[in-house]
């Protein structure tokens, strides 16, 4: 008994592209709180790019940051929808003033011979940290914007990559503005 | 109940206090001090403990259903039907499969139902065990909220908050999953007084100065027009509704799930509205200058096509207890969040005494062009025919329940029947599954609803597909003597799905006739109860005065309707609501 219409999250068309939007929570620190929150992006169709969460200084309260695409009205309907959930307690999309994002990456490179000082120069320039040397590898850890991160990738040869694993950026607003209880 | 050392104080206000108690006992006085009169429900492994305690006292009754989805849908109706909070108790694994559908059917109602589901014990969670379903995963997006209690402590502030989560802001479902160990436990019992959660603070008080801005919007208007929805039924504001259409004199429509919030015989209403409303409903809310949206949320079968009803321009008040709700599919210009009856007291105090500036002339010239909407006499049908048409069970209905029945539905095209011609006055009269559209809903809704208001009369108008979608619950209606009267029309086809068929794929009816019906005059009487088939339209009336007479009996009639009939007016998927197709020939 289904209509073949459009989705009924279908607005009447307007010229907001989408954008990215970087979507900061307070849920209660509360077993299933992540599951409700990736099931609600799942379930209605939203676009997750990367998530992180962990507990704030208060133990009983989690952090977490979403990177997500979207028009405005969608992103809209998503802090809406966020806010319905019985665990959040307040939703903030730093999009939309001045804030701070940093994502970590961890990269396993091959470095041998001649390129391992290539390798070393790369990392030095993006102010990257080694943290683990073998003969033929190194293990670089890189803090920054997500562009920072992919331009790291960019610009190094894509047979070098062996690994690599990052955390999704974490966002805070710049200022005095605060998201707490 | 059970030995003296075990003192509990129930007095008014003051706290309920046990030294030791099981896990089972905890949750039925937890259900008492909620005021639970009954809990419908299905035993089973997970849940033995919480039967046992169940036996044990009377103050909590239990209504034993067939199968777990008739339990869900009977607390849902129960609280549809009532001011009270329905209860349905179910077991693990497929009894809370099984429920699923009923709680997806609240759900989407937004309707305040409590559900307590079995676990296996704590530490079988997760191996796979007989009869274990992860509850909070599967119903994870069909509630309101859901909890799984690991610990005896826990029991009393989680039932405490369940019934709280459920019955304010925008009502709904809550599952309390309780593994059976937690049951068999004990502690000290403590029923928290009340419940604080620093994340859920739903707005009640709407914005000042956004219902003046709204005051201000209706006294100018030219083209007025109040769109209702389940919201005023759920907020009971149905006074403050009438109060307000006659005081601005505006026509007023209602969505499926608001009928009822405003009177239906009375003459500023226009109908229900949406893809099967009246024309004169569809063709006013299209073309109206000012829209006020009072607990409706602008669904996809009210509104059309989207794109269509957004390139009229006119200005939407829309008053809502959900922000999501707003400007979701219909962008809004004066969005107002908070509870549909106090934000209506508001503005009432505002337009008190200022109907003077009202434009009366151009209000006379709105109504004129809505009585000529009116003369096409959308919901008319041949009523000369030989065969029984399904729209005349439904006005003899009317009739001789003097308009005043509790009526629950099935869905399809008797649904759309029931809702057109049975002019509902009050509101929680007509009971039906508006959102998720679940067949097999009217049955053990209609049970429900007789619980809900004993000596009642509960008319179930369903069809033979959806019928016997919850049929085993006959079974229920005989062991507590539920005088509920079915009116099944038999059309022997899905109707509403052979009409979609009929109109968008070629006359090409795939599987919608159903070939092997049984004879529901002798279903009904094996159930012990009493069966009546009725063929001719000369009959119809006598034998619904018959069945109305008996108080004590469930009748099941069976009306044999014309196969051909469709529901008109339709607005087709895709199109807006001012392109309906009316009946042709007549």
């Amino acid at each position: 008994m289904n209509a073949p219409a459009a989705s009924p999250y279908t607005l009447p068309a307007t010229e907001t592209s989408a954008m990215r939007h970087i979507v900061s929570i307070l849920l209660e620190n509360e077993p299933g709180a992540l599951s409700r929150v990736a099931g609600l992006f799942s379930a209605r169709g939203y676009n997750i790019e990367s998530l992180t969460v962990a507990p704030t200084e208060d133990g009983s309260l989690s952090r977490m940051t979403i990177v997500t695409t979207g028009s405005d009205d969608v992103i809209e309907q998503i802090t809406k929808q966020l806010n319905k959930l019985i665990e959040v307690v307040k939703v903030v999309d730093l999009s939309e003033a001045p804030h701070i994002e940093r994502e970590l990456m961890l990269i396993k490179v091959r470095a041998t011979g001649k390129d391992r000082e290539e390798m070393k120069r790369m990392a030095d320039i993006f102010r990257g940290r080694i943290l683990d040397v073998t003969e033929t590898t190194y293990t670089i850890e890189l803090t920054g914007t997500g562009s920072k991160l992919d331009a790291f990738i960019e610009a190094l040869d894509k047979a070098a990559i062996l690994e690599t694993v990052r955390t999704g950026a974490s966002g805070i607003a710049r200022g005095e503005r605060v998201l707490r209880v | 109940m059970d030995s003296g050392t075990n003192v509990i104080s129930v007095t008014n206000g003051t706290k309920l206090v046990a030294p030791e108690l099981s896990g089972a006992e905890i949750v039925i006085r937890c259900l008492e001090a909620e005021g639970v009169e009954y809990v419908f429900g299905y035993p089973g492994g997970a849940v033995l403990f919480i039967y046992d305690e169940l036996f044990k006292q009377d103050k909590v009754k239990h209504v034993l259903v067939r199968h777990e989805q008739g339990a869900a849908h009977a607390a849902d109706a129960y609280s549809r039907a009532s001011d009270k909070i329905g209860v349905c108790l179910v077991t693990s694994g497929p009894g809370v499969t099984n429920a699923v559908t009923g709680i997806a059917t609240a759900y989407m109602d937004s309707i305040p139902m409590v559900v307590i589901t079995g676990q296996v014990p704590t530490h079988a969670i997760g191996q796979d065990a007989f009869q274990e379903v992860d509850a909070v995963g599967v119903t994870r997006p069909c509630v309101k909220h859901n909890f799984l209690v690991k610990n005896v402590r826990d029991i009393a502030p989680t039932i405490k908050k369940a019934f709280h989560i459920a019955r304010t802001g925008r009502p709904g479902p809550v599952v309390v999953d309780i593994p059976k160990d937690v049951t068999a436990a004990r502690c000290r019992f403590e029923y928290p007084e009340s419940v604080v959660m620093r994340s859920y603070n739903p707005t009640v008080k709407g914005h000042p100065g956004q219902i003046k801005k709204a005051a201000q919007l209706l006294l100018d208007a030219k083209r007025p027009m109040v769109y209702t929805g389940g919201g005023v039924i759920l907020s009971d504001a149905a006074a403050q509704l009438k109060k307000l259409v006659k005081l601005l004199g505006v026509p007023c429509t209602n969505t499926l799930m608001g009928l009822g919030g405003y009177p239906a015989t009375d003459p500023q209403f226009l109908g229900m509205l949406g893809m099967h409303g009246t024309y004169e409903a569809n063709m006013a809310m299209q073309h109206c200058d000012v829209l006020l949206a009072i607990g409706a949320r602008f669904d996809d079968r009210v509104i059309g096509n989207p794109a269509h009803f957004g390139s009229v321009p006119r200005k939407i008040i829309h008053v809502d207890i959900d922000p999501s709700s707003i400007s979701k599919r219909v962008k809004v210009d004066v969005p107002i969040v908070g509870n549909v009856r106090e934000v209506l007291d508001e503005l009432l105090k505002l337009l008190d005494g200022q109907t003077g500036k009202l434009d009366q002339k151009a209000l006379k010239a709105w109504w004129a062009q809505i009585d000529l909407w009116r003369a096409k006499d959308c919901l008319r049908y041949d009523r000369t025919t030989a065969i029984i048409k399904p729209q005349l069970v439904i006005e003899k209905l009317y009739e001789v329940t003097g308009g005043d029945a509790f009526v629950t539905s099935d869905v399809g095209q008797h649904q759309m029947w029931a809702a057109q011609f049975y002019k509902f006055d009050k509101p929680r009269r007509w009971i039906n599954s508006g959102g998720l559209g679940t067949m097999g809903f009217g049955l053990p809704a209609a049970m429900g609803v007789q619980f809900a208001n004993p000596g009642a009369t509960v008319a179930c108008v369903t069809g033979e597909a959806s019928f016997m979608m919850c049929m085993q619950e006959l079974s229920t209606c005989k062991q507590y003597r539920l005088p509920i009267k079915v009116v099944n029309l038999n059309n022997r086809y899905m109707g509403m799905v052979r009409q979609w068929q009929q109109f968008f794929h070629g006359n090409r009816y795939s599987q919608s006739y159903m070939d092997a019906l049984p004879d529901f005059v002798k279903l009904a009487e094996s159930f012990g109860h009493i069966g009546v088939r009725v063929e001719k339209p000369a009959d119809v009336e006598p034998a619904l005065r018959e069945a109305f007479k008996r108080k004590q009996d469930l009748v099941f009639l069976d009306f044999l309707t014309d196969q051909a009939e469709n529901v008109y007016p339709m607005v087709p998927g895709g199109k807006g609501i001012s392109e309906m197709i009316l009946a042709e020939d007549l």
